[in-house]
């Protein structure tokens, strides 16, 4: 089991914008190199490297530019927004079995500036694809807008309670000077006003659109005692592609509404001390606002169908019963599929949140749901 | 419509789908072991994977699972026509087999002449075909009251 064996020791990012000038290959250069400084670690002893397969900047760019030693263990996970706590969940594990002794997880993307994947004229061939464009499901936005309506229908839920998701996490970017939407607030009445992207869904259920880059530095659990920060620990991990799923257009399971997260989650608490009741903060993936209630039912926070309830009353709010995307997530600080995510999961075990969960001792940290997924438990 | 970029391509499990679809007949693959019906199409049965499933015309009949409506931006075809409406039909015969497709008012109607506000979840539809080209009969919906 993996518990605790390796830790992130450092967090590095670039400045987040909707449109940076530099290459995707010098920002992600930038937000390694950021990382390695926080853990006080030289590039030339790093030897384990992860990333996402959509990530443009290879293992080879990586090590050559900044003169890594001998690489001995690279992996790249694939899925989008699904593939971010496995990047970190495999350096631990490759770690943990003496695979390599230095890892760095990284992603780096211009999705601000580069342009729209579902606008490209010849979309990548997909099975999944010849059974949905065709008839003008173009976007992710469209796709998840069908799984929302059918979310809203089952539970009685309503926009109101996709806006508090969106409210929360904006006030999380309020506090947050590093966040794109830092000096923007968002009311109830703008929320409801918004023109739609794909009804049901508004422009403040849609993610931001946005270049930067982030990384992370793991090392072995006796050597984090030694680093500069506070290490987070890797307590659990888990993937998750449950059978018979199909990337974003889960249409076709016998239960689309018990997406991935479900199946990550079991063996995620399997391999945890620490069960839902005992986790005070959350980085939940929100490409979308609907993506966060599925995700509170599918990591147990609450039954299926009550992630909608369980958003009432400022749960997701700093000081309720779960803070969720607390440097503003995917929605309000920067989309960079969900890497920012990891990086505010450290800064809760590190106690230097922009909105700190007093105490906090454990922090979950989800990829994207709707996809093959990850999820870690981090422990302070 | 017919940016040839956004029509189906034929692969090599749904070939009898799109056959059906220009005699105008909903098809869909089942188990040969559990009679499940199975959709979309694959080369092996999940529930009996040493066995190919094999192609049976349903009734064409379903209920509205889902629906979206789209709104810009979007690609150019689709981008004149919004709003337009995207539905999930859960199909009678087994309502976990669903297809994506458009609601119409009538056959050959357009994908924006339903009223938005006048679907629902639930409602009883039909399939009909609309031809795009010679290879592609597109499934619509219309209302089956």
């Amino acid at each position: 089991m993996l518990r605790d064996r390796a830790a992130i020791v450092g967090i590095g990012e670039t400045r987040f914008a909707r449109r940076l000038e530099v290459s995707e290959k010098r920002l992600a250069l930038e937000a390694i190199l950021a990382a390695l400084d926080d853990a006080g670690i030289a590039p030339s002893e790093v030897d384990g490297l992860a990333s996402y397969t959509l990530e443009s900047s290879d293992e080879v760019e990586i090590a050559k530019n900044l003169g890594l030693a001998d690489v001995t263990f690279f992996s790249q996970v694939g899925w989008g927004g699904g593939a971010g706590p496995a990047c970190v969940g495999q350096l631990a594990m490759a770690i943990a079995t003496g695979q390599c002794r230095v890892g760095v997880a990284w992603r780096s993307r211009k999705r601000g500036s580069g342009g729209r994947p579902w606008a490209a004229a010849a979309p990548p061939p997909s099975v999944s694809g010849a059974w949905t464009r065709p008839f003008g499901l173009l976007r992710p936005a469209d796709e998840i807008a069908l799984l929302t309506r059918r979310y809203l229908h089952e539970t009685g839920a309503s926009r109101e309670h996709l806006a508090h998701v969106a409210i929360a996490v904006r006030r999380m970017a309020n506090r947050n000077p590093r966040a794109v939407m830092h000096d923007r607030t968002l009311s109830r009445e703008e929320y409801l006003a918004a023109r739609w992207i794909s009804e049901p869904l508004c422009l403040f259920d849609n993610c931001l659109e946005t270049d930067g880059a982030l990384a992370c530095v793991l090392v072995p659990a006796e050597r984090a005692r030694d680093c500069r920060q506070r290490p987070a620990y890797v307590h659990a991990f888990a993937q998750g592609l449950p059978r018979q799923s199909h990337a974003m257009v889960n249409y076709w399971c016998d239960d689309p509404l018990a997406g991935p997260s479900w199946a990550c989650a079991d063996l995620l608490y399997r391999h945890s001390e620490f069960q839902p009741a005992d986790i005070p903060v959350a980085q939940l993936y929100d490409a979308f606002t609907p993506l966060v209630l599925l995700s509170l039912e599918g990591y147990r926070f609450c039954k299926r169908g009550e992630g909608a309830a369980f958003s009432e009353g400022g749960a997701l709010e700093l000081g309720g019963r779960l803070p969720v995307n607390t440097s503003g997530g995917g929605l309000s600080e920067a989309y960079v599929h969900g890497f920012n995510l990891i990086n505010e999961g450290v800064r809760q075990m590190r106690g230097s949140s922009t909105s700190q969960v007093e105490g906090a001792g454990a922090c979950l940290v989800s990829g994207g749901e709707g996809v093959p997924t990850s999820a870690l438990i981090l422990r302070r | 419509m017919a940016e040839s970029w956004l029509l189906p391509v034929s692969g090599e499990d749904d070939g009898p789908f799109w056959e059906g679809a220009r005699r105008g007949e909903l098809c869909v693959q089942q188990c040969p072991a559990t009679g499940r019906l199975l959709f979309p199409p694959r080369a092996r049965s999940p529930w009996a994977p040493h066995l190919e499933p094999r192609w049976v015309g349903v009734s064409g009949r379903g209920s509205i699972w889902s629906f979206a409506v789209p709104h810009p931006p979007l690609l150019p075809p689709f981008a004149e026509l919004a709003p337009y409406n995207v539905v999930v039909v859960a199909l009678e015969e087994d309502p976990r087999v669903r297809l994506v497709g458009n609601l119409v008012s009538r056959p050959g109607g357009a994908l924006n002449e339903v009223d938005p506000r006048s679907i629902e979840i639930g409602t009883r539809v039909r399939v009909r075909f609309e031809r795009v080209s010679d290879a592609v009969h597109l499934p619509r919906w219309i209302a089956d009251p």
